[in-house]
C-alpha cells in the first residue's frame, strides 16, 4: 500500500471523503482519547468527470430501517442471486432485472472502483429550476444601474426553461407579474406587516377564489397560468423582464435628512418564500436577494432608520446593546427553516460600505445552502464576477448547482453518527445509528441541503459504539455509506451513493499506526468547524480556550517528550503542521472578532463551513508566494520574515488576493523601469504574480477581493494582519535587518505560541 | 278652507256679517258680470288697501315692487303709520278714491290708480307691510291677469279660516275677484279679524292695480275666467264683495291696533258700498266654494265678513282646490313684484324675494340671500316668544355659492402679515357691524360689545357720522360678504398648504365593467382632466391627479411622466391599507398626459374579461386618505362604485335590506350605518381634508346609508345611478361628473358661525363633521353645499340692535391658497309675534323643518317624526291665530300671509319618499334622498318638494309659461307638460295632444309613435322645439345635478312615476291630498286653540 498521503489523496479524488483518522480506534474510550474525533469531510457532489451516471434505480436492502444501497463491500452470492447487506447483514435477493448477474457480469455498483456511483432515477415530472430575484431598490443610482445590468445579463445565463421571478423592495415590497402585456403590473405589500404564507398566496391571487366562494360554486381547476404569473420561463419573458429591469426605479419614497431609507428586507424575503412555498414546494428554487443596506423596518429589522443610531457592532452585542439582534435573528431563522422545509435556498448578495445585517440574515443562506456574497458596491467586478460565477457551468455544460439535496448516512453497527456541520438542516430522521452525543447538527441520519455545488462540503462526526471492555475485533472494517439524493441542474433526479470503509485498530497496540493514519489537514478543518460552530453560540474566549485545550491534549497524546522539559518535545511528521494550523486559526476572522464587523465574521464563517478542504485550509492559513529575481516563484512562510524589499508577494486568503510589492520593487516600479526595454525582466517579474492571481480569480467562488499594494501602502494591512508576527516592535533586535518587516502588533508570534504549547504539553501539572 | 273649516267659518263670519254677507252675496252672485265692473271699482278701492300696505312698509311689500314709489313714499311715513293706519288709506284714497266713487274704501281705489299710474308706488306700499298685506300686494301684482287669484292667496295666508278655503281658491281662481277679497282677507289675516280683512284687501288691490289696475279691472275678470274654470260666475261676485269689504279692511290690516277699530267701520262701508261684493265674497267662501271657490275673491271676503254665510255651505262640500292657497300664485306674485329691481341688502331684516324669483342682489352690508337665507328676518326678542311661536330660527348658508355673472364675487382683502383684524374676545372678524370709537382708535364688536384696539396699520379717521373715512374703500367695512387672505397662523401645522389633489377610484368588478361605466369614465377623464378647477382661467390647474382601480383588491397606477407606460401596482392587503407608491401616483396632468391617456385607454381593456364580482369599499377610501396624507395635501376622492362591498376587508357590509322593517320602530336602524367603521374613517378623512364624492352604479342594494357616511361627513356628494345603462344614463352621469370635477370648491375647511349675544348657533345640518359644538369641519366644501344652522336664545335680544350673525369659512382654495370667507347677516328683532309672522320665509322654514325631520328618522320612528312635524306646524299656525289674527270663529282657518303655503309644502315633505315611502321605493333610494336633502339649498329643496309643472302651450317669447299646480286635475289630455323635480325632468304627453304639438316636439304627429324611452328630444328645426330644448337646458343648468329627461305618455305604465310627483294629489303610498291635509291641519289647529 502506498503511503497514507497517497491513500488519502486517492480517497478524496474518488469519493470526496477525508477522514480525520484513517484507522479507527476500536472502542469509544480510545476514540475519545484521540482528541480529534472520528470524523470526515464529505463533498457530496464532488466533480467526477470520469463517473458516468447509471440510468437505473439503486438496489436497496430490504430491511425497513436499513435500506442501504448495494455496494462493492457487500458480499454477493452470484449463484443464489443473493447479496448480504454489509450494514445490517440482511440477505437480500437481487431484483429480477439482475437475473443475468454473475461474477464476470457484475453491475457497476459492485465494482470496487465504483465506491461512489450516481444513479439517475425517474421520479415524477421534471420541474424546471426557479430563480427568484429579490432586489433592493434603495440603492444609489449608480449601484442600481450596475445591479440592473448584472441582472439583465444573468437572464442570458439561466437555463432557457428555468422559471424566473422578480420581487423588488424598498419601503414597500413589489411582486412583479411577468406575464402581462401592456401595463407593467405588480403586487405591492406593506413592508412592515408580517403575513402568513396563506395570506400571501391569497393576496397574490394564487389560491382558488372559487373554493371560498359564497355560492359554493364548483371549484374550477386551478389555472396554471395564474399559478405562474410571477414565475415565467426565461425564454418567454426574456424581453419583458429585461425591459422591466431596465425601468426599475430607485425606491420613490423620499428619504429625509438624517434617515436611512426604509428597507423591508424581512418582508420581501418572507413574501419570496411564501410565493415559492405556495407554488413550487419541494422543487429546486433559488431566491437571490440583492441588498444594499440593512433592513430598517418591519420584522427582521436590523437597525432603525435614524442615521444617528449606528448599526450594531461587536461592542454593542457583547454589551447586549443590540436592540433588534435577537428578534431579527429569530425572524430570519424561522424563515430559513420554512425555506429549508420547502427545499428552496436563499442567496444573499450584499453590497454596501457599511454592514447590511448579514449577522442576522446569515442563517437564511447557512441553513438553505445559499450563497452569500459581500462587497462594497454592485458596481464592482467583485460582485459582477461573483454573480456571474453562480451560473458557471461544468465540463458537461451543466450548471454547477444542484437542488433539494438530502444526505443520508448509514453506518455499520460499530459506528454511530453524532452530527454534521455544514450548510444543512436536520431532517429529523430517526434510525439505529444515531449517537446520543450530538455534535453540530445531530440527532438524525438525514440532512437536507437545499442547494449544493460541487464544492459543498460537510463535516460529519461519528462515534465509536463499542465499550472499552468489548472492543471491536481486529481485522474488521467499519463502513459508512453516504446516500445523496438531489435534483440535478438539468432537472433530473439523481442519487449518488458513496460507500467507504476503514479498518479498526487497537489504540493501545497500534497507536503508531493510528498516528500515522492521522490526516492533519482534514483534522484541522474538522476541528476548526467545530470551533466555528461553537463560536456561534459561545463567547469567543471560551472557544479559543477549548481549541487550545484540544491542541494541548493532542500534543500530550502524540508528542514525544520528557516530562517538564519543553525542549524535548517533538511531534511526528503526520502531526507536525497541525499546531501551526491552530495558531493561524486562532488569529483568523472565524474566531477573532477584533477588526471584523459582525457582518464580516458571519460572511467568513459562512464560507468556511461549506468549502472543501483545500479552500478551508487556505482560509485558515493563507498561502503566500514570493516572486523575485532569485529564482522561480516559491511558496514561503506566512511570516513577517518573508516580507522583503526585493520581493513581490502574492497572498491568497481565499477572501482576498493581495499582491504586495516590496519596498525596492515598489520604488523601481514607481521609477518606471518596467517601461524600459532593457528592464524587460523586471516587467516580467511584475506581471508574473498578476498572472497567477488571475488564475486564482478565474476559479474562485466567491470572487476574492483583489488588492494590489506595496510597501507602506494602506492596503498592505491585509498582508500584515495575516503573517506570523515574528518581528514586532517588541523584539527590536530584528529592526532594519534584511530578514523581514516588523509588524506593529501585540499578538504573539508562532514562535511564542509553540513555546507555550510545548511548555503546557510537557507539563506534568496538566 | 278646508271644507271642515267652512262650517265653522261660516258661523263666525256669519255672525259678524251674517246679513252682510248674505245680502251682498246674493247680489253679487246675480250681478257678477255687473258687479264685475263695479268690482273693479271696488278692487281699486281695495287697492287703497294697498296704502295700508304702505304702512307696513314691509320688506315683502317692497319686494313686490308694487310698492311703487309713490306709495313707498307714502308708505314710509306710513310705516310709522302702522299705528296710524289711516294715513295710508288717505294716501291711496286721494288718487284712487276719486276714481272709485264708491271707494269709501277710497284707499283701495286710489291705490289702484296709483298702481296704474305709478305701479312703483304700490310696491313700496306692499313693502311696508310685510304681513298679510304684503303678500296680498305681492300676489296681486303678479296676478294682474289672475287678479282674483292672488288676492285669495293673501287672504288665505292671512286667514285660512274655513272661509279662507274660499279665499285660497279665490286667489287662484278669480283674479279679478281675488283682489278684492284678498284685500279683505289680508286684513283679517294680518290683524285680528277686523284688521286682517282690511289688510288682505288692501294688498290685493295693490297687486291688482299694479299689474293691470285700470285695465286690469275688466281684464282681470276675464283673465281669471280664462285661467280657471272657477272664475266664471262666482268670481265676479266675489270680487265685488271684496272690493267693498276689502278696502276698509285693508286699512285695518295695516294697522293692527287701528285696524281692528277700523274694520268695523270699513266693513260696514264695504257692504254698503259694494253690496254686491260682500255677497260674492261670502259666496265664495261658503256656498261658492264649489262653484265660486275658484273665486279667490269671494273667499277672501268670506274670511272676514262673508265667511259666515258662505262658510257653512262649503263646509259640507268638497273643498275646492282652487280655493286654497296656491304655491303657483305666490311664486308668480313674488316674481312679478320683485324681479324687476335689484334686492339691496343694506336694510336689516328685509325678507328677500323667493328663490323662484330671478333677481339681482346688491351687497350693501349684509350677505346676499344667495349665501344666507333665514327662516325669520324678524327674530323674537326672547326665548319665550320663540318657543311660543315654534317658528324655527335658522339660517341656510351656502358659503361658496356661485353668483350670477352680473353680481361681483366677494372681494379679497389682505390685512397683511398679522392676519385679519378680529375682536379680541369673540374673535369675530372685522365687518360692517364693528363700531369705531374714540376717533377710530378702537372698535366695539357688534357681537359681544368688547372694545378692541385698532392696530396702527389699520387706523383711519372717522367722519362726522362716526364712520371711517375709508369705509367704502374697504369691503370688510361696507359689504356683507368678502374674503380675507389667511396667514400661516390659519394653516394646519402652521405650514402653508400644498395644492389639493384629485384621486379617481374606479370599480372594475364585473358589474361595473358590464354596465359600461368603466369605459365611460375612462373615456371622459381623458378630456375632463383639462378642466380641473383653477382660480385663474388662464393658468393651468395646480390640482394633481391620481388613479386607482379596484375590485376586491386595489390597483394603483404609477403615471410618472418619465415612464413610457403606466405601471400597475396591486395592493391586495386590503385589511391594512397603505399607499404603495408616492412619487408617480399624484401627478400634474400636463406633465404626464401621455402616460395618463395610455392608462385610461388600457383600463377598460385590462378588465374587459374580468370575472371578479366582489368589491371592497373601506380600503378604497383608506387608500385615498393615505395618498393625501403621504402627499401632505387636501383633496377629493372620486369613487365610482357598483356594488355592496362584501369582500373580506375592513368596512365589509352585509345585505340588510329588509322591507318588513319599513313602518316599524326598527325602521330607523336602516338609515343608520351598519358599523362604526365608516364614521371613524370619516373622522380621519376630515382631519386630513380628504373629501369623498361617491358615484354609485348599483343593480341591487348597496346600503347607501352606510356607504354615504364618509361622503356626507366629508362634505362630499353621493350620486346614484340605479340600473345604470351606458346608452340611456351616460349623459346624466357625465354631466354630473363634469360638473362635480369642475365646480369651484374649497378644501380642508372650517366654518364657524358667530352671533350677537342673546342667540347662539346650536345645531347644524349638512355634509360635514363636527368634533366640537361650534366648529363645522368640512374636508371639502363646494359651491352647491349648504350648511343649515339653527339658532336658540340664550338671552334676550334687543330690538335696537337686532340679531347679527357672522359666518366665517376658512378654507384652502383650489390653487392651494388659504382663505377666509366671511358672510355677515343682520336681522331685526321683535317683541311682537305679529312681526315675526310677517317676516318669515316659508321656503326656508320648510328647508329647515325637512332637514330636521330627515335627520330625526335616524333616531325616531318615522311616524313620530311625521307627527312631530304636523304638530309643530299646527302650533306655529295656532300661535299666529291666537296672537296675531283678529278674533273670529274657531272654525276659521287663518293663515299668516307669509306662511300660507306652509301646509301645502309641509304636506309635500310628509309625503316625500323618505318619510312615507311607496312600495316601489327602495331603502337605498330613501337613504340617498335623505342624505341629498341634508345639504340642499332653499331653491333645491323647494323644487324637490314642490316640483315645477309647466304646460307647454305657447313657447314664444323669452318668458316661461306659467306653471300650474301639481295636480292631475290640472293636466289636460290635450296638452304636453314639463315637470321638473330637481332630480328628474318629465315630459308628460296627453293622450289627445294636438298633432301639431307632437310634430313640433317629437317629429311625429302620432301619439303612439312617441318613443317613451327617449332621453333627449330630437333636434327639430322649429321654434317650438328649439325653445323647448332651450328651456330644458336652462333648467338643467340651474341645478347642481343633471336631470335626466323621461318622456311619459298618458296612460302609460311610466305615468305612475310621474304621478308620484303630483304632490297636491293623494299619493299611492297613502299621502294626503293638499285639500285633505289642509283640513287636517285646520283640525289640529283648532284642537290646539281649544
Amino acid at each position: 500500500m502506498a503511503t497514507y498521503q497517497e491513500f488519502i489523496q486517492q480517497n478524496e479524488d474518488r469519493d470526496g471523503v477525508r477522514f480525520s483518522w484513517n484507522l479507527w480506534p476500536s472502542s469509544r474510550l480510545e476514540a475519545t482519547r484521540l482528541v480529534v474525533p472520528v470524523s470526515c469531510l464529505f463533498t457530496p457532489l464532488k466533480e467526477r468527470p470520469d463517473l458516468p451516471p447509471v440510468q437505473y434505480e439503486p438496489v436497496l436492502c430490504s430491511r425497513a430501517n436499513c435500506k442501504a444501497v448495494l455496494n462493492p463491500l457487500c458480499q454477493v452470492d452470484f449463484r443464489a442471486k443473493i447479496w448480504a447487506c454489509n450494514f445490517c447483514f440482511q440477505r437480500n435477493p437481487f431484483p429480477p432485472s439482475y437475473a443475468g448477474i454473475s461474477d464476470v457480469n457484475q453491475p457497476a455498483e459492485l465494482m470496487p472502483q465504483f465506491s461512489t456511483i450516481e444513479y439517475i432515477v425517474q421520479r415524477g415530472p421534471p420541474t424546471p429550476l426557479i430563480f427568484l430575484y429579490v432586489v433592493d431598490t434603495c440603492l444609489e443610482e449608480e449601484d442600481l444601474q450596475a445591479l440592473k445590468e448584472s441582472l439583465q445579463m444573468s437572464l442570458s445565463l439561466l437555463p432557457p426553461n428555468a422559471l424566473v421571478g422578480l420581487i423588488t423592495f424598498g419601503r414597500m415590497v413589489q411582486v412583479h407579474e411577468l406575464s402581462c402585456e401592456g401595463i407593467a403590473k405588480s403586487y405591492v405589500f406593506r413592508g412592515t406587516k408580517e403575513l402568513s404564507s396563506k395570506q400571501i398566496q391569497e393576496m397574490l391571487g394564487l389560491t382558488n377564489p372559487a373554493a371560498s366562494g359564497p355560492q359554493g360554486r364548483p371549484v374550477a381547476p386551478q389555472d396554471p397560468a395564474a399559478t405562474c404569473r410571477f414565475l415565467q420561463p426565461v425564454h418567454k419573458v426574456d424581453m419583458n423582464l429585461t425591459d422591466l429591469l431596465g425601468e426599475l426605479q430607485r425606491d420613490p419614497w423620499p428619504v429625509p435628512q438624517g434617515k436611512r431609507p426604509l428597507r423591508s428586507t424581512g418582508i420581501a424575503l418572507s413574501i419570496a418564500v411564501g410565493l415559492l412555498e405556495g407554488t413550487f414546494p419541494n422543487t429546486g428554487a433559488r431566491v437571490m436577494m440583492f441588498t444594499g443596506g440593512p433592513p430598517t423596518q418591519g420584522p427582521g429589522m436590523v437597525v432603525g432608520d435614524e442615521l444617528k443610531i449606528p448599526i450594531r457592532s461587536w461592542h454593542d452585542i457583547t454589551k447586549d446593546n443590540a436592540r433588534h439582534l435577537k428578534k431579527a435573528t429569530k425572524y430570519y431563522e424561522a424563515l430559513a427553516n420554512r425555506t429549508a422545509v420547502n427545499g428552496h435556498s436563499i442567496d444573499i448578495y450584499a453590497c454596501a460600505l457599511d454592514q447590511t445585517g448579514l449577522l442576522e440574515m446569515k442563517c437564511l443562506s447557512n441553513l438553505t445552502g445559499g450563497h452569500i456574497a459581500m462587497g462594497d458596491s454592485f458596481n464592482t467586478s467583485l460582485f459582477k464576477q461573483t454573480f456571474q460565477r453562480v451560473f458557471s457551468k461544468d465540463y458537461n455544460g451543466e450548471f454547477r448547482m444542484a437542488f433539494g439535496g438530502t444526505l443520508e448516512v448509514k453506518t455499520s453497527r460499530e459506528l454511530k453518527v453524532s452530527g454534521a456541520i455544514g450548510p444543512c438542516v436536520s431532517l429529523n430522521a430517526k434510525g439505529p445509528c444515531i449517537s446520543e452525543n450530538e455534535v453540530g447538527v445531530g440527532g438524525t441520519t438525514q440532512w437536507k441541503i437545499c442547494s449544493l455545488s460541487p464544492s459543498t462540503t460537510l463535516a460529519m462526526y461519528f462515534e465509536v459504539v463499542n465499550q472499552h471492555n468489548a472492543p471491536i475485533p481486529q481485522g474488521g472494517r467499519g463502513a459508512v455509506q453516504f446516500v445523496t439524493q438531489y435534483q440535478h441542474s438539468n432537472t433530473q433526479k439523481r442519487i449518488r451513493v458513496t460507500t467507504v470503509a476503514r479498518n479498526w485498530a487497537d489504540a493501545q497496540s497500534q497507536i503508531q499506526h493510528i498516528e500515522s493514519s492521522f490526516d492533519q489537514e482534514a483534522s484541522a478543518v474538522i476541528m476548526a468547524r467545530l470551533g466555528v460552530f461553537r463560536a456561534e453560540s459561545e463567547e469567543g474566549p471560551d472557544v479559543l480556550r477549548w481549541l487550545d485545550r484540544q491542541l494541548i491534549r493532542l500534543c500530550q497524546k502524540f508528542g514525544q517528550f520528557n516530562k517538564d522539559d519543553p525542549t524535548s518535545f517533538k511531534l511526528s511528521e503526520s502531526l507536525s503542521l497541525y499546531p501551526q494550523f491552530m495558531f493561524h486559526l486562532r488569529r483568523s476572522p472565524f474566531l477573532q472578532v477584533f477588526n471584523n464587523s459582525p457582518d464580516e465574521c458571519s460572511y467568513y464563517r459562512h464560507h468556511f463551513v461549506r468549502q472543501d478542504l483545500t479552500q478551508s485550509l487556505i482560509m485558515i492559513q493563507p498561502i503566500l508566494y514570493s516572486y523575485s529575481f532569485h529564482g522561480p516563484p516559491e511558496p514561503v512562510l506566512l511570516d513577517s520574515g518573508s516580507i522583503l524589499p526585493d520581493r513581490i508577494l502574492l497572498m491568497d486568503t481565499f477572501f482576498q488576493l493581495v499582491i504586495y510589492h516590496g519596498e525596492t520593487i515598489a520604488q523601481w516600479r514607481k521609477a518606471g523601469y518596467q517601461e524600459q526595454p532593457e528592464y524587460e525582466n523586471f516587467k516580467h517579474l511584475l506581471v508574473a504574480p498578476l498572472d497567477d492571481a488571475q488564475e486564482i480569480l478565474q476559479t474562485r467562488f466567491p470572487m476574492p477581493r483583489y488588492i494590489d499594494t506595496e510597501h507602506g501602502g494602506s492596503q498592505a494591512r491585509f498582508l500584515l494582519s495575516k503573517v506570523n508576527p515574528s518581528q514586532t516592535h517588541n523584539n527590536l533586535y530584528a529592526w532594519g535587518q534584511e530578514t523581514g518587516a516588523p509588524i506593529l502588533t501585540d499578538d504573539v508570534s508562532l514562535q511564542v505560541f509553540m513555546d507555550h504549547l510545548k511548555k503546557l504539553a510537557v507539563s506534568s501539572a496538566a | 278652507m278646508n271644507v271642515n273649516q267652512q262650517p265653522p267659518m261660516a258661523s263666525p263670519y256669519g255672525q259678524p256679517q251674517p246679513g252682510y254677507g248674505q245680502p251682498n252675496y246674493a247680489p253679487l252672485g246675480g250681478g257678477y258680470p255687473g258687479p264685475y265692473g263695479p268690482y273693479n271699482g271696488p278692487a281699486t278701492a281695495y287697492q287703497p288697501g294697498a296704502p295700508p300696505q304702505g304702512y307696513c312698509t314691509y320688506a315683502s311689500f317692497p319686494s313686490k315692487a308694487v310698492a311703487a314709489n309713490p306709495v313707498s313714499a307714502l308708505s314710509s311715513p306710513l310705516d310709522l303709520g302702522p299705528p296710524l293706519p289711516l294715513s295710508p288709506p288717505p294716501v291711496s284714497t286721494p288718487q284712487a278714491y276719486s276714481q272709485y266713487a264708491q271707494g269709501d274704501i277710497q284707499n283701495g281705489p286710489p291705490s289702484m290708480d296709483h298702481s296704474m299710474a305709478q305701479p312703483a308706488h304700490r310696491p313700496p306700499v306692499s313693502q311696508l307691510y310685510s304681513q298679510g298685506a304684503m303678500n296680498l300686494s305681492g300676489p296681486q301684482p303678479s296676478y294682474p291677469q289672475q287678479y282674483g287669484v292672488q288676492p285669495p292667496m293673501q287672504q288665505v295666508t292671512n286667514q285660512m279660516s274655513g272661509m279662507q278655503i274660499g279665499s285660497g281658491p279665490l286667489t287662484s281662481a278669480g283674479p279679478g275677484y281675488a283682489p278684492p277679497p284678498s284685500s279683505q282677507p289680508p286684513i283679517s289675516a294680518a290683524y285680528s279679524a277686523a284688521a286682517p280683512p282690511s289688510y288682505t284687501q288692501a294688498p290685493p288691490p295693490v297687486s291688482g292695480s299694479p299689474s293691470q289696475p285700470p285695465p286690469s279691472h275688466q281684464p282681470r275678470a276675464p283673465a281669471v275666467s280664462q285661467q280657471q274654470s272657477f272664475p266664471p260666475g262666482p268670481p265676479p261676485p266675489a270680487q265685488q264683495p271684496f272690493p267693498n269689504s276689502a278696502p276698509p279692511p285693508q286699512q285695518a290690516n295695516h294697522l293692527p291696533p287701528g285696524p281692528i277699530q277700523q274694520p268695523p267701520m270699513q266693513q260696514p262701508p264695504q257692504p254698503g258700498m259694494q253690496g254686491g261684493y260682500p255677497p260674492q265674497q261670502n259666496g265664495a267662501f261658503g256656498q261658492p266654494v264649489g262653484p265660486q271657490t275658484g273665486y279667490a275673491g269671494p273667499q277672501y271676503p268670506g274670511q272676514q265678513n262673508y265667511g259666515a254665510g258662505p262658510a257653512p255651505a262649503p263646509a259640507q262640500k268638497r273643498l275646492d282646490p282652487d280655493s286654497i292657497p296656491s304655491p303657483i300664485q305666490v311664486i308668480e306674485d313674488d316674481r312679478a313684484n320683485k324681479s324687476s329691481e335689484p334686492f339691496t341688502t343694506g336694510v336689516k331684516g328685509q325678507t328677500p324675494p323667493l328663490v323662484t324669483t330671478n333677481f339681482q342682489v346688491k351687497d350693501q352690508g349684509n350677505a346676499s340671500p344667495r349665501f344666507i337665507r333665514c327662516t325669520a328676518y324678524n327674530m323674537p326678542c326672547t326665548a319665550d316668544m320663540a318657543k311660543q311661536s315654534q317658528v324655527p330660527l335658522a339660517a341656510v348658508i351656502k358659503p361658496l355659492a356661485v353668483l350670477p355673472p352680473d353680481e361681483t364675487l366677494p372681494y379679497i382683502v389682505d390685512h397683511g402679515e398679522a392676519g385679519p383684524i378680529r375682536c379680541n374676545r369673540c374673535k369675530a372678524y372685522m365687518c360692517p357691524y364693528m363700531q369705531f370709537i374714540e376717533g377710530g382708535r378702537r372698535f366695539q364688536c357688534g357681537f359681544c360689545s368688547c372694545v378692541t384696539e385698532v392696530p396702527p396699520h389699520y387706523f383711519q379717521h372717522l367722519d362726522h357720522t362716526g364712520k371711517r373715512v375709508d369705509c367704502y374703500d374697504r369691503p370688510e367695512l361696507s359689504l356683507g360678504s368678502y374674503e380675507f387672505v389667511a396667514t400661516v397662523d390659519y394653516c394646519k401645522n402652521n405650514k402653508l398648504p400644498q395644492p389639493p389633489a384629485f384621486v379617481f377610484f374606479i370599480d372594475v368588478s364585473y358589474n361595473a365593467v358590464k354596465s359600461g361605466m368603466v369605459n365611460i369614465v375612462c373615456q371622459e377623464l381623458k378630456t375632463l382632466l383639462d378642466y380641473l378647477p383653477r382660480e385663474n382661467p388662464e393658468a393651468d390647474s395646480v390640482v394633481r391627479v391620481g388613479f386607482v382601480t379596484y375590485n376586491k383588491v386595489l390597483h394603483f397606477y404609477n403615471v410618472k411622466s418619465s415612464l413610457a407606460q403606466p405601471q400597475m401596482m396591486v395592493v391586495s392587503d386590503v385589511s391594512d391599507m397603505f399607499l404603495p407608491l408616492l412619487d408617480g401616483f399624484l401627478v400634474n396632468v400636463n406633465d404626464s398626459r401621455m402616460v395618463i391617456e395610455s392608462l385610461l385607454d388600457q383600463i377598460p381593456e385590462m378588465f374587459e374579461d374580468t370575472r371578479e364580482t366582489e368589491t371592497v369599499f373601506g380600503p378604497v377610501i383608506q387608500a385615498g386618505l393615505e395618498a393625501l396624507k403621504a402627499a401632505d395635501c387636501a383633496g377629493k376622492l372620486f369613487v365610482f362604485h357598483s356594488s355592496l362591498p362584501i369582500a373580506e376587508a375592513p368596512g365589509k357590509l352585509k345585505n340588510r335590506e329588509d322591507k318588513k322593517l319599513v313602518g316599524t320602530d326598527k325602521e330607523k336602524s336602516l338609515f343608520q350605518p351598519q358599523s362604526g367603521f365608516y364614521s371613524n374613517l370619516s373622522k380621519e378623512c376630515v382631519a386630513q381634508g380628504c373629501c369623498v364624492d361617491l358615484f354609485l352604479f348599483p343593480n341591487q342594494y348597496v346600503d347607501v346609508a352606510t356607504l354615504g357616511v364618509v361622503p356626507v361627513s366629508t362634505g362630499g356628494s353621493v350620486y346614484k345611478y340605479t340600473y345604470f345603462q351606458a346608452e340611456t344614463d351616460r349623459e346624466q352621469f357625465l354631466n354630473d361628473l363634469r360638473r362635480d370635477v369642475q365646480k369651484p370648491m374649497g378644501f380642508d375647511a372650517v366654518m364657524r358661525v358667530r352671533t350677537s349675544t342673546g342667540i347662539r348657533a346650536t345645531d347644524f345640518f349638512g355634509s360635514f363633521f363636527m368634533s366640537n359644538t361650534t366648529d363645522v369641519e368640512l374636508a371639502g366644501l363646494d359651491c352647491d353645499k349648504t350648511v343649515t344652522v339653527e339658532f336658540r336664545h340664550d338671552d334676550k335680544l334687543s330690538e335696537d340692535t337686532g340679531a347679527l350673525m357672522q359666518c366665517a369659512v376658512l378654507y384652502t382654495s383650489c390653487s392651494g391658497q388659504r382663505r377666509l370667507r366671511v358672510h355677515n347677516m343682520a336681522v331685526n328683532c321683535c317683541s311682537q309675534l305679529a312681526d315675526l309672522y310677517r317676516n318669515c320665509e316659508t321656503d326656508t322654514i320648510i328647508n329647515f323643518i325637512s332637514k330636521y325631520a330627515y335627520r330625526n328618522i335616524l333616531n325616531t320612528p318615522t311616524k313620530t317624526v311625521r307627527d312631530t312635524m304636523v304638530n309643530q306646524c299646527a302650533q306655529i299656525l295656532a300661535c299666529y291665530r291666537k296672537n296675531c289674527a283678529s278674533p273670529s270663529s274657531a272654525g276659521q282657518l287663518i293663515l299668516p300671509e307669509c306662511m300660507k303655503l306652509l301646509p301645502v309644502y309641509l304636506n309635500c315633505v310628509l309625503k316625500s319618499d323618505v318619510l312615507q315611502p311607496g312600495a316601489d321605493i327602495s331603502l337605498d333610494d330613501r337613504a340617498y334622498l335623505r342624505q341629498l336633502l341634508s345639504c340642499m339649498d332653499v331653491s333645491e329643496s323647494h323644487i324637490f318638494f314642490y316640483p315645477r309643472l309647466l304646460p307647454l302651450v305657447k313657447l314664444d317669447g323669452g318668458s316661461l309659461p306659467m306653471a300650474v299646480r301639481n295636480s292631475e286635475e290640472r293636466l289636460s289630455k290635450g296638452g304636453v307638460y314639463l315637470l321638473e323635480t330637481g332630480l328628474h325632468l318629465f315630459l308628460w304627453v296627453g293622450a289627445n295632444a294636438q298633432q301639431e304639438l307632437l310634430s313640433n316636439i317629437f317629429g311625429t304627429p302620432t301619439f303612439s309613435q312617441i318613443d317613451p324611452n327617449m332621453t333627449s328630444l330630437p333636434e327639430l328645426d322649429n321654434p317650438f322645439s328649439q325653445r323647448l330644448r332651450e328651456i330644458i337646458d336652462s333648467f338643467r343648468s340651474q341645478r347642481s345635478r343633471y336631470m335626466k329627461l323621461m318622456v311619459v305618455k298618458q296612460e302609460d305604465k311610466a305615468e305612475l312615476i310621474f304621478k308620484h310627483y303630483l304632490c297636491e294629489d293623494k299619493s299611492v303610498s297613502g299621502g294626503a291630498s293638499y285639500v285633505d291635509f289642509l283640513c287636517h291641519m285646520h283640525k289640529e289647529i283648532r284642537q290646539l286653540l281649544s
